[in-house]
This record gives C-alpha cells, structure tokens and sequence, in this order.
C-alpha cells in the first residue's frame, strides 16, 4: 500500500525526532558511530512504524518479526529507535556507555528489550538472520525476518557465505537491506576495499536485487513489500543513502564515522535537523 | 594380486567405533523434534549424516563455510530450535572461532557443537587439520561447557547429557577410530564430576579423551611390574572442573601427572595446575601433550608413542615422577 500523506508526514516526524534523539545518545555515550546511524533513520522509522510486526508490551512475542541490525555500531539509532518505540523509558538512555549499564555501543541483546540478537563484529548477522528464517519455517510460523546489514561490512567473507545460504535455501522470509553509505572508517568503499559492482554481486549469488533511495520513504516502501510478496528468491534491497544525513556538516564526511558533540554542535546540529525535510 | 585396501569416503562411516553419536543423535531427534542437525560439508567424516539421512528437513548443510555455519545455528537457537553442529575441531574454534564465542556463548544460546578430529587424532593430515588449541580457547569462553569424552560410549553419554543444560556446550572427540575404554554406558556419566577409573595411593594420572585408555593399560603394567599403584582419573569436562577430586588427587598421593592430546599451555594440564596452585598444598607435578610444537605428520598411534601419551610414554613418565621431590607439609591433614 503506497504510502499516504498523513503517513508520510507522522514518519518525517519520527524521523527528525530520532535524528535529534541520535545527537543527545552521542553525547550521553561521549561518542557513537554517528555518521552510519544518521543514514540508517528512514529504513528503521520504516520498519518500526510501519512494517515489522511487534508488541513493544511484549519484546517476546513468539509471532513477532525479527529485526537484526548487522552493523552493529549503529546502536546510537537503534536504541532510541527502541526507547522511541516504547521498549524502555528513553531516560535510560542518559548511561549509554557508562558503568554497567545495558547500553553499549553495540546493542546486547540479553539485555537490550526488543534487540533479537547482540551484534557489533561485522559479518556476523546475516548468517543469524538466515538461521532464524529457516528456523521459522522449520517451525511453521509466518513471521518475517529483517536484517540490515552496512556496506563496508559487506568486506567480509562471511556476509557472501550467508548469502550463498540464503539464495541455496531460498529464505524468502528474510528481507535483507545494505545501508550503502558508501563510507567505512578508513574512507570511501571504493577506495578502502571496492565492492562494486554491488548490485551484481548480490545477483550473482542468487538474489533478487532493489536499488532505492534509502532516504525515501516511497521507493523504501515499494521495495519492502515488494519483497515481502517475493517467492522466488531472498531480496536484498541497497539502499544508497547519505552517512551522516541530516546534519550538514556530517554529511557525506567520512570524518563523522565516529564522533562527539560538544553543546554548540548539538545546537547546530539540531537547528539543522528542524529545517530539514527528509523523505 | 592387489595390495592395500580399497574403501572410500563413504565406507568410512561403518569401519568408526564413534559412529554410535550419530545413532544417539538420531535416537534423540525421534524424542524431540527441535533437533536440528548441521555440518559443513562433513556430515558424512562427522557422522551426522545419519542425522541428517534420517531427518532431512531438519539438516542444513552449510557448504564449505563455517563462520555462516555457527552464525545460522545460532539464528536456529534464537528462533526456537536445538542445534547439533559437527565438523573438525581447528575448523570449529579458529576458523568459526568468533562466530562460536560472539554469535553462541555471548547470547549464551543452546547450541552443542560436535567437534571432531581433535588433537593428533587425524595425524596423517598434518597440522592444518590437527587441532591442539581448542581446549585453551574453549575453555576461555564464558557460558560454554567443555567435554572431552574418553571413547565413543562416553561421547554417546555426553551428548544424552547436554540437552540438559540450556546453554553452548563443545563436545570434543577424535577421528573415531579410537577404541573403547568403557564396556557399558551405565557408568554414572554426569557432566562436571569426573570418574576414577582405577584407585590408586602413589600417583594420579589425570586424563581426557584418548589418554584414559591408555592410562588405565599403564597403571595395570604399572602395578603388576614396579609395584606403583596409580589413581587413574577420567577429566571428562574440562569445564566446569572438577575441583574436588584434584584436590583429593594432592592430598592422598602427592604425585600428579596430566596427560592430553592439546598443547601443554591451556589444557587439562592447564586446568588442572590451576587448581593445584590455588589449593596451595605442594605436590610433584607434570603436564604431557604436545610441548608447545605443531605435531609431526604421521598415523595417530605411531604419534602418541613419540609424544608419550600411549601406555608406553605414560609408565616412562610416571617412573620420572615418581622419583620427583616435593616440599613436605607437617600441617597437612592426610585424608583430605
């Protein structure tokens, strides 16, 4: 179902709120993967209000969709996007990387309500995630699996060992994203490790490919269920969209991979974020 | 008139001894249904594949991948299911290393993990298909259990045993060739408390996996030949340790000597120094494995003479113990 405009309007909202939620987590933790969370908003304000099937009032709903953030170092949006949601109160927050609390940098999902699985070493969740597809299915029961995984990670071997076994088992209940940043730490893709051609690669391994805007919320959308409705093979939708997108001095910046913020930037930061529109 | 013996990869499965863990692995899948089975294409050296020829829909192969292996059976754990994965220790603990410790102790998920040819046990193979490391690096995994059955009966048990701990458990035999000491199950397997597999007063021979036997021949020669009479212990689960019995190992014979097919440096020597040293009583000790070298290349019994883990190695060893010195303690109360 295409995407209305009240819908697109309460998503925007979401959206900036948790662009802005991003900023005060970076500065609560003294530092986050700033850069690679801002340009993972839109596919997870998708996902959360919209397409995952959850009950935030019950993080263990046996029916519920799975969601695996593969790049880990994410955490930053993925625990407010979590706090947000209303897994936990958003306060808790205020210790992200302090003395025993259950937030760090990478989410543990022992202790992190609605994160499914603990993620942080690159490479890792892909195959996870094929693994709980294929369990769901052994099982018999319907719910999806989401995993998205980040586009330097797509480096390591073992993210093509997963999607070798996810085209051999045709896990078509598993929907599988790459934010294409096109930055890791050391810099752009091509230079530090080239992957392209990406989309061809991802075909060549037997899967069904969607290139989108990963900063628009229609051609997210469309994607998304069209691969929901995907029979034939799994789906991997690359999302090309801008590392640190909605703060303009981060954006497209590989410096703002990791970063802090001092109380003038936050202000800077957040004036920038209001003004934009996004999606 | 042809010389040698002719037999392929698929004869194998009916010359092992250890083929009865793929039978109570088939057995176990009948009672419960989230069994699960997977290999990386070696189901068949592994003997899942009996597993896997019994219950097809509930095996995955993963190819010739191990790190997705590990990452999908820990994705098969999260969703519900009991996953059974077998293929070579080195493959297990370096290759899938950290898919093992991140993906399944890390999440503490319920996945056993059958790792075969460990040690020299696939000698002829040479180093890169040996595994002397996996112990030290298994052990040094949180929430993970560690069991080092001593033949095919005692594997048989252990892997009966570990669908009671809801957590990863590694499950660590050889090729399995390798002959039986136990003439029955009925024995008393419980995970964590070892088995005295012979008394004795003037040493103790702790052990894990193939030394057992061959410890149990050399206190026999031992005994009948030089009059020592060697307690012989079965160190069946590296982790948790049981403590209780090495302490009482010091305590009532003085004399102790660990024999394993690892590295000497964080194994059962290891372990099992580690208890001695904070237990604080002196005793004469030794540790024998492989003396931090990669092995030679070579059939598994030729191997374990050179390295003095067959019965041979083992009463030469315990004769150089025996004449030993240790500090005596006065304060000590005898009878532990």
């Amino acid at each position: 179902m295409p995407i209305t405009d009240q819908e697109l309007r309460e998503l925007r909202g979401h959206a900036k709120q948790l662009r802005k939620d991003i900023i005060d987590v970076t500065f609560w933790a003294g530092g986050a993967h700033i850069g690679g969370a801002l340009s993972l908003v839109e596919i997870l304000i998708l996902l959360y209000y919209k397409y995952l099937h959850i009950d935030p009032g019950h993080p263990d709903m046996p029916e519920r969709d799975r969601f695996i953030l593969s790049k880990g170092h994410a955490g930053v949006g993925f625990a407010p996007m979590l706090a947000r949601r209303g897994y936990f109160d958003f306060e808790l927050l205020k210790d992200f990387n302090k003395f025993n609390s259950p937030f760090g940098m990478h989410l543990d999902g022992n202790k992190v309500k609605g994160a499914d699985v603990s993620t942080g070493s690159l490479g890792h969740g892909l195959s996870m995630a094929v693994g709980m597809a294929l369990g769901a299915r052994l099982k018999g029961r319907s719910w999806r699996t989401y995993c998205v995984l980040g586009d330097g990670e797509c480096n390591e071997g073992s993210v093509w060992e997963a999607a070798m076994a996810a085209a051999h088992y045709k896990t078509t209940n598993l929907i599988t994203f790459v934010d294409r940043n096109k930055y890791s730490v050391d810099g752009p893709t091509e230079t530090v490790m080239g992957i392209e051609p990406f989309a061809d690669k991802w075909r060549a391994f037997g899967f069904i490919v969607k290139e989108v805007d990963g900063h628009s919320y229609a051609a997210l959308s469309q994607a998304i269920e069209e691969a929901q409705a995907e029979t034939k093979a799994p789906v991997v939708i690359i999302a090309h969209t801008i590392k640190g997108k909605g703060v303009d001095f981060m954006e497209d910046d590989v410096r703002w991979h990791y970063g802090g913020l001092d109380s003038d930037k936050i202000v800077e930061a957040k004036r920038y974020i209001e003004t934009a529109v996004i999606g | 008139m042809a010389v040698g013996l002719t037999w392929n990869v698929y004869d194998a499965n009916t010359m092992t001894q250890a083929e009865i863990y793929g039978k109570v692995l088939c057995r176990l899948g009948e009672e419960n249904k989230d069994i699960v089975g997977l290999s990386a294409d070696l189901a068949k050296s592994t003997k899942i594949g009996e597993f896997a020829a019994m219950f097809p829909d509930r095996f995955f192969n993963a190819g010739v991948a191990e790190q997705n292996m590990f990452g999908m059976a820990a994705g098969l754990a999260k969703a519900g299911l009991i996953p059974f994965v077998s293929t070579m220790a080195v493959f297990t603990t370096m290759r899938a290393g950290e898919q093992v410790r991140t993906d399944i102790c890390y999440q503490n998920l319920n996945v056993k993990i059958i790792a075969t040819h460990g040690g020299i046990s696939f000698g002829q193979a040479g180093t890169t298909h040996q595994c002397t490391e996996d112990i030290a690096i298994t052990r040094a995994m949180a929430n993970m259990t560690v069991i080092v059955p001593a033949d095919g009966i005692e594997c048989a048990n252990a892997v009966r045993a570990c669908l009671d701990i809801n957590g990863p458990v590694y499950i660590r035999i050889g090729r399995g060739f390798e002959p039986n000491c136990y003439t029955t199950d009925a024995y008393g397997f419980e995970i964590g408390k070892a088995v005295e597999m012979n008394p004795g007063t003037d040493i103790t021979l702790i052990c894990c996996g193939i030394t057992v036997l061959q410890a149990l021949e050399a206190a026999r020669v031992l005994e009948k030949s030089a009059g020592i009479s060697a307690r012989v212990i079965n160190m069946h689960t590296l982790k948790p340790l049981d403590g209780e019995i090495i302490r009482k190992a010091v305590a009532e014979t003085r004399r102790i000597i660990t024999f394993e097919d690892h590295n000497i440096y964080g194994g059962l020597g290891s372990a099992v120094a580690e208890v001695i040293a904070e237990y604080g009583k002196s005793c004469a000790f030794a540790r024998v494995g492989l003396p931090d070298c990669f092995s030679l290349v070579g059939y598994p019994e030729d191997l374990y003479s050179h390295y003095k883990l067959d019965a041979d190695g083992i009463i030469e060893k315990v004769k150089e113990v025996m004449g030993k010195d240790f500090e005596d303690d006065d304060s000590w109360e005898d009878g532990f």
